[in-house]
């Protein structure tokens, strides 16, 4: 059985946000894989524990993601896919899933996992576009995705810890929220001794169209309000602390 | 606009607040231009949560496949619906459900879609939305066309008062052929501790680092009289049972004091917890977003803060 990880890189949230004009400096902010694709990778070689799977990386050549497929090898992906075209950091999703969905149908991909969602997907989560471009069995927000036979099982998650136990029909889209165990670590020094030994296959892609949206800007929300801040002392902060409670008559007496 | 097609979910045999939000705001849009609601429901029960709905038309969907929800099933009939009556608009709260077949139903029917809108109001000839981005860290004011699908995300404004007394068409369930539900469980009711009845909450998230750091959480929450709560992540990571999660897909909490100690603020957790009488956010990031909901914050290291303020709380107790 195929499976494929549909990955992206996104903007490192640790760092400093700089709007400028209503935009994003893209090419000069540093760029981490997204969290729940990691999520979705894990999921995927976890599966590969217990049934008898390939399990693909699939990124968009967007930038720089050599870094980010190296490293699913490094996990134990068995291969890693770069789509290389004329793509440029602010592809929107949609095209995105364009490129995903045309490489799941001509690899006749069984499995197809990625994030339920990422922090820049503004016009439409991969998972469900993908789904909706192959028309393919679907679904999101789940975990715990195990293979039986012809079929995945999964976990979905309603709101408030209400949970469905489904079964899809392969060829099926999974939208992962998280993965069995927290995504595995691997050293810098494992990337790179695959980097040595192993490739990164590449596909050339076309992006072609579709519906898009229009970005009139971009900007940091108005904070409806803000903390008052104690500073970062560490024994102030505390006596502030003990102090607001006694005040607000939160201590036991 | 021509007709606005709302998506409805139903709690305990109502129409969720998520839902009455997007009747309110499609009906003030259709209204602007003389255009119509239409509501789409599933399931036996929907029928009398959507009698006095503020809609034109409800369309109910019954059947066996819809005793349940089935992302299949659902995303059939709704693409039969948007085929149909080709609306101006579609909107989708974003909860599960409108995460599953937001982006689906987008992609299948070649519409736009706009993901994470928090506003959605009509300047001069064009539609806009306000999409929240980059876990709340951005804001994106974007273009909405004509066709789009647009999740909301719940609670972004007041849900409708009016009522109206919409037309009720029926369609049969379509059938579910690749995807099956096979069983849907309760939360896990309690757990050890009930944490929606806790006064004091002592929360950690991602920034605890390490499961051995739970400890001083504990012993801070002893010295409090609190209970420990937890983020997603850890969760997810198999530090805490999920009966600790608060946020969107966790528990919603009300305490009279809420610490979120390395809790960076992302809307899913926020969602949970912002209601709280009392809260105290201690991040070293000065930028996180958890920062706007507190009351008081401090950039310092919660590794270090948590043993002190226990051991400062004792020493005032002794
Ligand atoms: C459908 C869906 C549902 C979700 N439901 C939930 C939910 O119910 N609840 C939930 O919480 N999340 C939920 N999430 C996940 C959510 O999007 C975030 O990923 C999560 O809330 C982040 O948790 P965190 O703040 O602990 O971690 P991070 O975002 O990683 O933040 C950790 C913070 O700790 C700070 N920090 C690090 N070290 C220290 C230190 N030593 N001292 C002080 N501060 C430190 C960092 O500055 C950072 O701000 C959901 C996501 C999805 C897609
Ligand atoms: N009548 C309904 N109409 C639309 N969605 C529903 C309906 N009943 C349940 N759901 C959805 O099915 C899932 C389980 O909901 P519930 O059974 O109400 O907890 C959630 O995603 C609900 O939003």
């Amino acid at each position: 059985m195929k499976i494929a990880v549909l990955m992206k890189d996104v903007p490192d949230l640790v760092e400093e946000l700089e709007v400028e004009d209503g935009a994003l400096p893209l090419d000069d902010m540093s760029f981490v894989p997204s969290e729940w694709d990691d999520q979705a990778l894990e999921e995927a070689l976890l599966m590969k524990e217990e049934a008898d799977v390939e399990v693909t990386a699939v990124a968009i050549d967007t930038g720089d993601v050599d870094n980010m497929l190296f490293t699913a090898l490094a996990k134990g992906a068995d291969r890693a896919v770069k789509l290389v075209g004329d793509f440029s950091r602010t592809l929107p999703n949609r095209l995105r899933a364009r490129l995903f969905a045309q490489y799941c149908q001509a690899q006749a991909i069984d499995v197809v996992l990625t994030g339920v969602q990422a922090i820049d997907d503004l016009d439409g989560q991969i998972a469900g576009l993908v789904a909706g471009l192959t028309g393919r069995a679907h679904a999101s927000v789940v975990r715990d995705v195990h293979i039986e036979g012809s079929q995945v099982t999964c976990v979905q998650e309603y709101s408030g810890g209400k949970m469905a136990e489904m079964q899809l029909a392969v060829p099926a889209v999974l939208g992962i929220q998280a993965a069995r165990k927290p995504p595995r670590y691997v050293t810098i020094a494992k990337v790179r001794q695959i980097q040595k030994s192993a490739t990164l296959e590449e596909v050339e892609a076309e992006a072609g169209t579709a519906p898009l949206v229009t970005v009139r800007r971009i900007y940091k929300p108005e904070a409806a309000g803000h903390a008052e801040m104690w500073g970062d002392d560490v024994d102030a902060v505390a006596e502030s602390i003990v102090r607001l409670l006694e005040d607000k008559k939160l201590l036991r007496s | 606009m021509g007709q606005v097609l709302i998506v409805a979910e139903c709690q305990d045999g109502r129409l969720s607040d998520a839902t009455q939000e997007l009747i309110g705001r499609g009906r003030e849009l259709a209204q602007a231009t003389g255009g119509t609601v239409t509501l789409a429901a599933f399931g036996e029960g929907a029928r009398d949560a959507l009698r006095d709905a503020d809609a034109d038309v409800a369309v109910v969907v019954n059947g066996d496949g819809v005793q349940q929800y089935n992302p299949e099933v659902y995303e059939e009939a709704l693409a039969a619906m948007v085929e149909d009556r080709q609306p101006a608009l579609v909107l989708l709260s974003n909860t599960t459900m409108g995460m599953d077949l937001g982006a689906s139903l987008a992609a299948r029917q070649a519409r736009p879609m706009v993901a994470y809108c928090t506003a959605l109001w009509r300047d001069d000839d064009a539609l806009l939305a306000t999409s929240q981005i980059y876990g709340g860290k951005l804001a994106a004011d974007v273009e909405v066309p004509d066709g789009a699908v647009v999740t909301v995300i719940p609670g972004s404004w007041p849900a409708a008062g009016s009522s109206g007394s919409p037309r009720i068409e029926e369609m049969p369930s379509p059938a579910a052929a690749h995807t099956r539900v096979l069983k849907v469980m309760e939360a896990e009711s309690g757990g050890d501790v009930d944490i929606t009845r806790a006064d004091i909450l002592v929360s950690v998230g991602r920034g605890l680092q390490d499961p051995d750091n739970l400890e001083l959480a504990d012993q801070l929450a002893e010295a409090l009289g609190g209970v420990v709560s937890c983020s997603r992540p850890v969760v997810d990571a198999g530090w805490l049972p999920r009966s600790r999660q608060v946020g969107k897909s966790g528990k919603t909490v009300k305490p009279k004091l809420y610490f979120a100690l390395g809790i960076s603020g992302a809307p899913e957790h926020l969602q949970g917890m912002k209601d709280a009488e009392l809260i105290v956010a201690v991040n070293s990031d000065e930028n996180a977003p958890i920062f706007e909901v507190a009351h008081y914050g401090a950039t310092v290291d919660i590794l270090d803060l948590m043993p002190a303020l226990t051991e400062r709380l004792e020493g005032r107790a002794g």
